[in-house]
């Protein structure tokens, strides 16, 4: 098999420290844990990752249900229960009981497999740990039919986390870890270009000048994250509002154009809209005073 | 010299271990970090370094140590010109010769025969090389080189590169050791999700239950599990007074983070001591008052109470009325501490100030007093202590 690397994509702006991440996960076979802000990329990532290596991308969603054991297979009792009071034949199978977990799944898979796990820190602290070996040895056992499960190709696994909780150090010795910091004004500004490949410069400073003026109001409950940024610019393009309109020099028209797309929660938008207020009247004293 | 990186690192607690360190000699042995600073940098800082509170003690001490390096390296090079450095750095090392070394030791050992190479030819050119003044530059620098030939003095990259990743210092707002300490904070996160967990109640596991039955034939076969958040119930009132400030945002770090783990948990602010009022939200704190009467009704008796507080202040805002410094108080604090210990038999006091102060300062000796002594420091030991306090019975 050829060794691919991974360099971003077009529709994915990869930093260099990020690129080194998912390359030096490729070749040393560990797993990736990705920490960062809400919408830094972090779920994208991985998607991108498969794309570009031209492999199927396999997603598991955690939730603070979610345990270890129903990623490698889950015995489905119930069914079995209900076959045997149907006197279905298939119940002297266990083996056509047994549900495939998406560990199982990306072991199975002839190519190198993408494996996200993703947000695993929504999950029981213990969650982690009761993967260890699994991610270590890429193998389990299925207790069951006295099967051996290996994984054909190690596949590449992706780990996300919102940060909720701690992970146990046992876990985090064995991964790579990589912290996606906020985009800067540039990172920013290619990250919308592989969005919006037709926007317009003017539209796109102002928009960001904008985006990063309101990151900065202070006390904030959720600062606007790149999601934001960019559900706000595709309003901007279908409201058609020209560049000229989000200037903030002039202090009246200070609140930028549909804020509420930048800002979800209710009590930052007002917050938004008092500091606003409060500066209009200031510079508004400040004009009238002195002459 | 990667070990000596890793022992300044640990020496500034940065949690690396042999596990990560073997780690990083694997990818170097595979060639990862190539051979530009950079890319050692960020593939150190990755395999290393496991969470971005640290990203900035790396930071610091990669500086130092590559500092440490340069230093050396300049020793050697010291007089060489960088001019004279370009023309002859493909002549060094031919493509094959990379290869070969890479295959030898990678970095090290690349640094190690360019050093040779450059002392015989310095021998051979003396006094030329002086002649142009950009001396002491190492060949090392942003610039490296890759394994397609060597490429110094690379006009675009140098440039861009002027700053050193490390040294923008970008992470510094994550580190959070200048209070509590990273690690207590990981420790005391321990104690306290242990102690959520701590005698949980069993409840009724349908699942399991049927799924044992089913396993049994249709013969019913009872489970039970812990209920996944247990029944302990939390009052947490926090002082957010002024000389509170440097702790306040580390305790509610602490205390949100397990707010998952707890099913009950309240939580409430108040400012250097125990009034009649308490704020559940501190930027309204003057309009949104709680009297503190109606916690008391609201939270039954079992509810655990957790103060957070450094108790300092004067002792007039303890023990006259009208002491607060921010309203006019009908009585004394010690009388409404007083009527929520009556309430709470489960009640504890943590500090976050150190307790050498403890003697010095009468508002605290008065608050401990208050307490019948059932004040804690804000340490591992001291979470400890308080957690098996509140889980004592009552007699
Ligand atoms: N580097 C990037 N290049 C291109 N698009 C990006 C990049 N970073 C973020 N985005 C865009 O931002 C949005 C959010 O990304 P994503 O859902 O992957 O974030 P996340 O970090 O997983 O967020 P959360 O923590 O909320 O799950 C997506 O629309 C994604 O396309
Ligand atoms: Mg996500």
């Amino acid at each position: 098999m050829t060794q691919s690397r991974f360099t971003g994509t077009d529709s994915y702006v990869a930093t260099d420290d990020l690129t080194m991440a998912v390359n030096a996960a490729l070749t040393l076979e560990r797993p990736l844990l990705i920490k960062g802000e809400p919408g830094t990329g972090k779920t994208q990532l991985a998607e991108e990752v498969a794309k570009a290596l031209d492999t199927n991308l396999i997603q598991w969603h955690i939730k603070s249900t979610t345990k270890a054991h129903q990623g490698l297979y889950e015995y489905d009792a119930v069914s079995r229960l209900r076959d045997s009071q149907l006197g279905d034949e298939k119940v002297h199978d266990i083996a056509n009981y047994i549900v495939k977990g998406k560990l199982w799944e990306a072991f199975e898979s002839d190519k190198r497999s993408v494996l996200l796990i993703d947000e695993i820190d929504k999950a029981d602290i213990e969650f982690p740990n009761d993967l260890l070996q699994e991610l270590d040895k890429m193998e389990f056992h299925v207790y069951e039919t006295k099967q051996v499960i290996a994984a054909r190709q190690r596949p590449l696994v992706i780990i996300t986390s919102n940060n909720e909780k701690e992970l146990p150090d046992a876990f985090l010795r064995r991964c790579f870890f990589h912290y996606i910091s906020f985009p800067d004004t540039s990172t920013m500004e290619q990250i919308v270009n592989v969005h919006f490949p037709s926007l317009k410069k003017d539209l796109l400073s102002e928009a960001l000048k904008v985006f990063f003026d309101v990151r900065e109001v202070p006390g904030l409950k959720k600062k606007p994250s790149t999601s934001e940024l960019l559900d706000w610019i595709k309003l901007l393009l279908a409201e058609d509002i020209p560049a000229e309109e989000l200037h903030g020099d002039d202090p009246r028209k200070a609140i930028p154009k549909l804020h509420g797309a930048l800002l979800k929660n209710e009590q930052d938008v007002h917050l938004f809209e008092r500091l606003v207020f409060l500066n209009r009247k200031k510079s508004a004293q400040g004009n009238v005073d002195p002459r | 010299m990667f070990l000596e990186l890793f022992f300044k690192l640990r020496k500034a607690e940065v949690p690396v271990s042999i596990t990560e360190y073997l780690t990083l000699l694997e990818g170097l042995d595979k060639n990862l970090a190539g051979y530009s600073v950079d890319d050692f940098y960020h593939f150190a800082r990755l395999s290393l370094v496991k969470d971005e509170r640290f990203y900035d003690r790396f930071d610091v001490i990669f500086g130092e140590h590559f500092q440490g390096i340069k230093a050396a390296l300049d020793e050697i090079f010291g007089e060489i010109p960088e001019e004279w450095l370009r023309k002859q750095a493909e002549l060094f090392l031919s493509k094959e010769e990379m290869e070969q070394i890479e295959a030898m030791g990678g970095w090290d050992e690349l640094m190690e025969t360019l050093k040779k190479r450059l002392e015989e030819q310095k021998d051979r050119h003396q006094g030329g090389n002086k002649m142009i003044g950009t001396a002491g530059r190492s060949p090392f620098g942003a610039q490296g080189y890759n394994p397609e030939g060597v490429r110094i003095g690379q006009e675009k990259s140098r440039h861009r590169r002027a700053v050193k990743v490390w040294d923008k210092r970008e992470y510094k707002n994550l580190d959070d050791s200048v209070e509590l300490g990273t690690r207590n904070i990981k420790m005391a996160l321990r104690k306290l999700r242990k102690f959520a967990r701590q005698g949980a109640a069993e409840e009724l596991d349908l699942d399991g239950t049927i799924s044992s039955t089913a396993r049994n034939a249709g013969l019913l076969d009872i489970k039970m599990v812990p209920e996944r958040h247990n029944a302990i119930k939390v009052l947490l009132m926090f002082d957010i007074g002024g000389s509170m400030d440097d702790h306040v945002k580390l305790c509610e770090e602490l205390f949100s983070a397990t707010k998952t783990e707890f099913k009950h948990l309240e939580y409430f602010y108040f400012h250097n001591f125990l009034y009649e009022g308490l704020w559940k939200d501190n930027r309204r704190r003057h309009a949104d008052k709680t009297p503190t009467m109606d916690v008391m009704h609201k939270y039954g008796s079992d509810y655990k109470l957790i103060f957070v507080g450094d108790a300092t202040m004067s002792p007039y805002e303890i023990t006259y009325a009208g002491g607060s410094v921010e309203h006019w108080n009908e009585e004394a604090g010690a009388v409404w501490l007083q009527r929520l210990l009556d309430v709470y038999p489960h009640a504890v006091w943590l500090n976050p100030e150190p307790e050498v102060r403890w003697e010095r300062t009468p508002s605290i000796k008065i608050t401990k007093e208050l307490m019948s002594d059932r004040m804690y420091p804000l340490t591992i030991s001291g979470l400890d202590e308080a957690i098996k306090e509140l889980l004592k019975r009552t007699h």
